[in-house]
């Protein structure tokens, strides 16, 4: 059982305080859906989570082990505003680099997952060539191909058509059911099993 | 150590794929040598001792005109984040951004010196002390360039800022770099200078991947 315990964070941006003594637990198989008003401060949790951020205070255990050690950092899946695509390289090529950076995986299925998102025959296309929503999508098939238990998906709707939502949704649904745990900021509604919510 | 070679592959081949980004700061490297003896003088004895300093300056300019696009990119598309948020080790992936960097930087300039070093009337013993102090001391200036580009990635129109914070600690390199080359030509001793920078590139090469690691992370904040 993988279980994320975040303890009184709080988060100052400049003169504003985000949010303070913030503290919630997540167990394997729950999706937390974090709403707020514009400048909330819903990325900045999601960074301040994913270790890309430091918080003033708090602390974050994620399985036993504390944001930005090796574990916690191989056992988290990142997907922020930009799809970190390289316009320069293609679908294969931009997945391949990224899953080099996240995970231990030895060979994974490019084409399968490309497939999963409906882009199919796009492997070769480069990164600069495809839309917004093509582009999300690529960033998006990662869901198929990472075995990290703990997803943070900031905005991970935006762009996408109701049929690539739905793709999402599932995926999301089948990562918890099998133990996978899912933080995830959005504005839209989401159809999805176990979902709590809290809002800052 | 497969994380290196992947950073390394991907980066070259983007430029590869776009390579104005790296062939503008190495035209301006050939461009603005080439104009000296046309805007000072043909004489070959005037070329003669101004060359060091003059292939030397542009070759420190050039680098410094293509520092900015070591990390933008990878900053401006959120690859940036995924490389911090990685597993591996940070300082690794980042030295091997510089090394890419400096094969698409200071390794053409070593190359196109000999060529500028005859248009400048070097003899051919110079010409090789010149290549040998490039060979040294070009990779300094990517690994300390490095530094001041993880400090800035964040501040987009950072040239001038980046300018004014590398430069100085361009200056040492410069001054061993062409007084070698100066030196040589007259047959004096450059063994001191050689010392130096080797021992700023050892410097470099140890410390700035963790230097700029550091520099990064805070500048993501």
């Amino acid at each position: 059982m993988s279980k994320l315990t975040v303890k009184n964070l709080s988060c100052q941006r400049g003169y504003n305080l985000l949010f303070e003594n913030l503290s919630f637990e997540l167990n394997s198989g729950e999706v937390l859906k974090i709403s707020g008003q514009n400048g909330s401060g819903k990325t900045s949790l999601l960074k301040i989570i994913a270790g890309l951020n430091t918080s003033e205070l708090g602390s974050i255990i994620f399985s036993q082990s504390k944001s930005n050690s090796e574990k916690y950092q191989l056992e988290t899946l990142y997907l922020g505003h930009y799809a970190a695509l390289s316009s320069e390289l293609n679908c294969i090529e931009n997945l391949e680099y990224l899953t080099n950076l996240g995970t231990e995986i030895i060979s994974p299925n490019f084409h399968a997952a490309l497939k999963e998102v409906g882009l199919k025959n796009y492997e070769n296309e480069l990164a600069a060539r495809l839309s917004a929503g093509q582009k999300r999508r690529v960033a998006l098939s990662l869901l198929f191909i990472s075995q990290s238990k703990l997803w943070l998906l900031d905005e991970p709707f935006t762009a996408l058509d109701s049929n690539g939502i739905k793709i999402i949704e599932n995926q999301i649904e089948k990562h918890c059911s099998k133990g996978g745990l899912c933080i995830l900021t959005t504005h839209q509604d989401c159809n999805i099993k176990n979902l709590r919510e809290i809002s800052l | 150590m497969n994380i290196f070679f992947a950073t390394l592959r991907r980066d070259l081949k983007m430029a590869f794929r776009n390579p104005s980004s790296f062939l503008n700061p190495l035209m301006f490297f050939v461009i603005s040598i080439s104009l000296f003896p046309i805007a000072i003088s043909p004489d070959a004895e005037t070329l003669m001792n101004i060359a060091p300093g003059i292939i030397w300056v542009i070759a420190m300019l050039s680098v410094l005109l293509s520092l900015n696009s070591m990390f933008h990119y990878d900053y401006d598309n959120g690859v940036l984040e995924q490389i911090i948020i990685s597993h591996h080790s940070l300082p690794i992936i980042l030295l091997a951004k510089t090394i890419a960097h400096w094969i698409l930087s200071g390794f053409p300039i070593i190359l196109l010196s000999p060529l500028l070093g005859i248009t400048l009337f070097l003899d051919s013993k110079s010409i090789y002390i010149l290549m040998l102090t490039l060979c040294l001391a070009t990779p300094c200036l990517s690994l300390i360039g490095s530094i001041g580009v993880s400090l800035l990635v964040s501040i987009k129109n950072s040239g001038m800022l980046l300018s004014l914070l590398i430069l100085p600690l361009y200056i040492p390199i410069l001054i061993f770099a062409t007084s070698a080359v100066s030196q040589s030509q007259f047959n004096l001793p450059i063994n001191g200078q050689l010392y130096f920078l080797g021992s700023i590139l050892i410097f470099s090469l140890i410390s700035a991947p963790f230097i700029s690691a550091v520099a990064l992370r805070i500048s993501m904040e």
